[in-house]
């Protein structure tokens, strides 16, 4: 289980010296293995609370717990999928997806079977060999996705893992993630602009303001999956959190014109 | 083609050279023609200056001398690069340290090295690692700045402790600008080595003491020829890093 419990962060710019609250009295709770989307306004603070959770930055005030332990120092068993993604140059993809397992000494042959069943989930088998220069972005994400479920952590932080993919390969990837995630119930934290995706991935949906960024609203996603996408009940869900959007002015245009 | 085209400037440079001295407007005495440099280089092959030492001995002694420094330099500066760069408060320590030792040419350590070592393969060695380490460590340290740290985060978070921090990350990571220190390295070392065997090498042998022989006894020939070793070998070693660059690092 994770708790975020009144969690508030400035940062304090080196040029001007002026402290920018980013963060503003953070609580929510995320069950194991539940699913929880976060979205928010560009710039807001969904990276930096990503961040936090991993224990990369630390807050001003509050605390994190992770299965009741304090989080003070970076986290070594969750997954991390930052905004840019983070494969290493020089490797090949299929090195990449198995570094995490190198990492952990795990023998090379489990890990090279390991990583190539990976590297067949998101559909970059052909590619093992290729350069992170030899690939396109969309590529990049699937790569940078297998590497960090390759170690099966135990909860996964995603920061807009699918932005910049095609229609189909998000949707498949989409799905892909709910499977291994109803497979393994691993509790995930995804951070997406999208409120489409949002509403077809989530059990909960976290509404975050402009900066100082609070919760607005945390909205359940009681819906039995799979999920139908183009269902009215979903639509609805859908067109609830927009309109919500939509009252507070203090939404950035960027973040609405995306949906 | 294209190497037809880089040897024409050469080609022309030795005729109108050849043609100079061919028609005495450079004395021959001066500036040998480069046919008797050429039949200078036979002499250096087939006898050797003095006689008995052939070039290929002279060749093998420099290249023991400058392998030894470089070895020593890379051991030396590739680790405290890493180390100056992870610890940023050790490198902010040591920076005016290093700083003011750096501008010191290699050449004027040549008195105390001496001193140090006496004359021989060791003060030699020396006076060549001092001339290579400096742009090994430096630019091991920018390699290393330059990584980004979401790299650093990606690999602590996926369990990455300090030494494979080092070796799967900032030392991959770094290894293009590496290559770069050490050709520059490679390449002072080399200009190193011959001055330092001017002075620093007094009996055995090496390209440096070679030509100081030939000096010695007034051939000018011999002394050109000598020369045109030294720069040559240096092309060929600068061509096999780049040939081993261009392995290393397929993926830039
Ligand atoms: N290390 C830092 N130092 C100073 N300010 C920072 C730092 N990191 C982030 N910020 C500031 O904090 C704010 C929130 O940044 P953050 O990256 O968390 O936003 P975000 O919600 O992820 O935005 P986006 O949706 O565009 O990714 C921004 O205004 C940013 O300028
Ligand atoms: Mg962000």
């Amino acid at each position: 289980m994770l708790i975020i419990d009144n969690l508030s962060k400035s940062f304090i710019h080196t040029s001007t010296n002026e402290s920018m609250q980013i963060l503003k009295d953070i609580n929510f709770t995320a069950e194991e293995g539940q699913f929880v989307c976060i979205v928010g306004p560009s710039g807001c603070g969904k990276t930096t609370l990503l961040r936090m959770i991993a224990g990369l930055e630390r807050q001003d005030s509050g605390h994190i717990y992770l299965n009741d332990k304090e989080i003070l120092s970076p986290v070594t068993d969750i997954g991390f999928i930052f905004q840019e993604t983070t494969l290493l140059p020089w490797r090949t993809v299929l090195r990449n997806v198995e570094f995490g397992l190198e990492i952990g000494n795990v023998p090379k042959k489990q890990r090279r079977q390991r990583a190539l069943e990976f590297v067949e989930l998101v559909e970059l088998k052909g590619f093992e060999d290729y350069y992170p220069k030899q690939i396109s972005g969309g590529m990049k994400r699937k790569a940078a996705l297998a590497m960090s479920l390759v170690v099966d952590p135990k909860i996964l932080l995603m920061d807009e893992p699918f932005v910049a993919l095609d229609c189909q390969s998000r949707s498949q990837l989409q799905e892909a993630l709910l499977n291994i995630w109803a497979k393994t119930k691993k509790t995930v934290i995804f951070v997406t602009h999208n409120v489409e995706e949002a509403v077809f991935l989530a059990d909960e949906i976290i509404c975050l303001s402009t900066r100082p960024a609070e919760i607005y609203r945390i909205m359940k996603v009681d819906m039995p999956r799979p999920r139908d996408r183009t269902s009215p009940e979903l639509n609805k869900i859908r067109k609830e959190i927009l309109n919500f959007i939509k009252t507070r002015s203090h939404w950035s245009m960027p973040l609405i014109r995306m949906m | 083609m294209k190497i037809l085209l880089r040897l024409l400037p050469v080609i022309v440079f030795m005729a109108l050279w050849q043609l100079m001295v061919a028609t005495e407007i450079i004395p021959e005495n001066r500036l040998p023609s480069p046919i008797n440099i050429i039949l200078g280089i036979k002499e250096l092959f087939v006898t050797g200056m003095p006689p008995g030492s052939t070039l290929l001995t002279h060749i093998a002694e420099s290249m023991k001398r400058v392998l030894a420094g470089l070895a020593l330099a890379i051991v030396a500066g590739l680790p405290l690069g890493i180390f100056m760069s992870y610890w940023r408060k050790l490198g902010d320590m040591l920076h005016p340290l290093v700083e003011m030792l750096r501008p010191i040419p290699p050449l004027a350590w040549v008195p105390i090295s001496i001193l140090w070592f006496g004359i021989g393969d060791r003060s030699a060695s020396f006076i060549i690692f001092l001339g290579a380490f400096f742009p090994i460590l430096l630019n091991t340290i920018n390699g290393v700045l330059s990584i980004k740290p979401r790299f650093i985060e990606a690999a602590i978070i996926l369990g990455a402790k300090r030494g494979n921090l080092f070796f799967k990350v900032l030392l991959p990571g770094a290894m293009p600008s590496i290559i770069t220190g050490i050709r520059i390295g490679v390449g002072i070392a080399w200009m190193t080595l011959v001055a330092a065997e001017f002075t620093g090498v007094k009996s055995g042998y090496g390209l440096g003491y070679m030509i100081m022989t030939a000096r010695d006894i007034q051939r000018a020939d011999l002394i050109l020829a000598g020369m045109a070793v030294i720069g040559f070998i240096g092309y060929c070693i600068d061509l096999i890093i780049r040939k081993i660059e261009q392995k290393l690092l397929r993926w830039v």
